[in-house]
């Protein structure tokens, strides 16, 4: 996927889909890396006696992927000035192997000084919107 | 017990000095899948005009959650820790973190609201360099469920 220039992009212009794999193995690292250790993100036993269905992922590792899959689109991991999500549901992650999956898509909903465009974000896992409220400023070539 | 709201409002101490190294960059974008060679390769970061490697934009969550871990531990706030979900997270960038920053980190409750058994925190933090640069405003909100 070519990095778009500025004057490629238009209001309503749309973003391919990317699907991500989350794994168990994923949660592992991420809490590693992050410094969350919260045990719902690695722990069945604990995730399912606070109420939850089994392990949910990082709410910030969701986030991450979304930020990933806009920094991906401009080839620049800088840029993303602004981002901003909500965390509407969990993304469950069974033991089984494969995990879950979760899809991101993006649409331009306007152009911006310095060469920048406003972006809003969906992500699916399952039938679950796992982020609401995802905007983004992105910064092009 | 709920969290306490008499914390709405608070502005706390800055974090002690958080220097960001390459290899925690590396692997924070090991992590979350990044494989771009400016979160690894000096070079490939000095070509495209950084002082060292940058960290994606969600990096800031490390440095203002381990900011955020000694007030989140205070006993006075009541944040009932397995209880807690994340309920919203932005980012607002100056610029990227990259390799060499010592940044610190300061945080302010901006609000406590209970709603039904559900409680939610809003905290403010800035990441500033050592220097006052400001590099990062990050917000979070955070979900008590009751028990």
């Amino acid at each position: 996927m070519a990095s778009p220039g500025f004057h490629d992009v238009h209001e309503g212009a749309e973003i391919a889909p990317r699907q991500y794999q989350v794994t168990r193995p994923d949660l592992v690292r991420y809490a590693g890396a992050s410094g969350d250790f919260n045990p719902i993100h690695w722990n069945q036993r604990i995730a399912t006696s606070v109420g939850l269905p089994d392990v949910i992922a990082h709410g910030m590792l969701t986030m991450a992927l979304a930020g990933r899959y806009l920094t991906d689109w401009a080839e620049d991991p800088a840029a993303v000035t602004e981002f901003g999500v909500r965390f509407s549901a969990p993304v469950v992650v069974p033991d089984d192997g494969k995990g879950a999956q979760v899809e991101i898509a993006g649409v331009v909903t306007g152009t911006l000084d310095g060469n920048q465009v406003a972006v809003d974000i969906t992500a699916r896992s399952g039938d679950a919107k796992v982020l609401t409220r995802a905007h983004a400023v992105v910064r092009l070539p | 017990m709920a969290i306490n709201p008499e914390y709405a409002g608070r502005t706390f101490e800055p974090s002690e000095p958080y220097e960001v190294s390459r290899v925690k960059i590396a692997e924070f974008a090991t992590a979350i899948g990044d494989s771009s060679p400016l979160c690894r390769d000096r070079a490939a970061a000095q070509a495209a005009g950084y002082p060292d490697v940058i960290a994606p934009p969600t990096f800031a969550i490390v440095i203002t959650s381990g900011a955020n871990a000694r007030l989140m531990a205070d006993p006075e706030l009541g944040v009932n820790y397995a209880m807690v979900v994340h309920g919203e997270q932005s980012f607002t960038h100056s610029r990227p973190l990259h390799a060499g920053d010592v940044v610190v980190a300061q945080s302010t409750i901006e609000s406590i609201k209970q709603i039904r058994t559900m409680t939610t925190m809003a905290t403010v933090t800035e990441i500033r360099t050592a220097d006052g640069e400001h590099v990062c405003t990050a917000r979070s909100t955070l979900v008590e469920r009751g028990a």
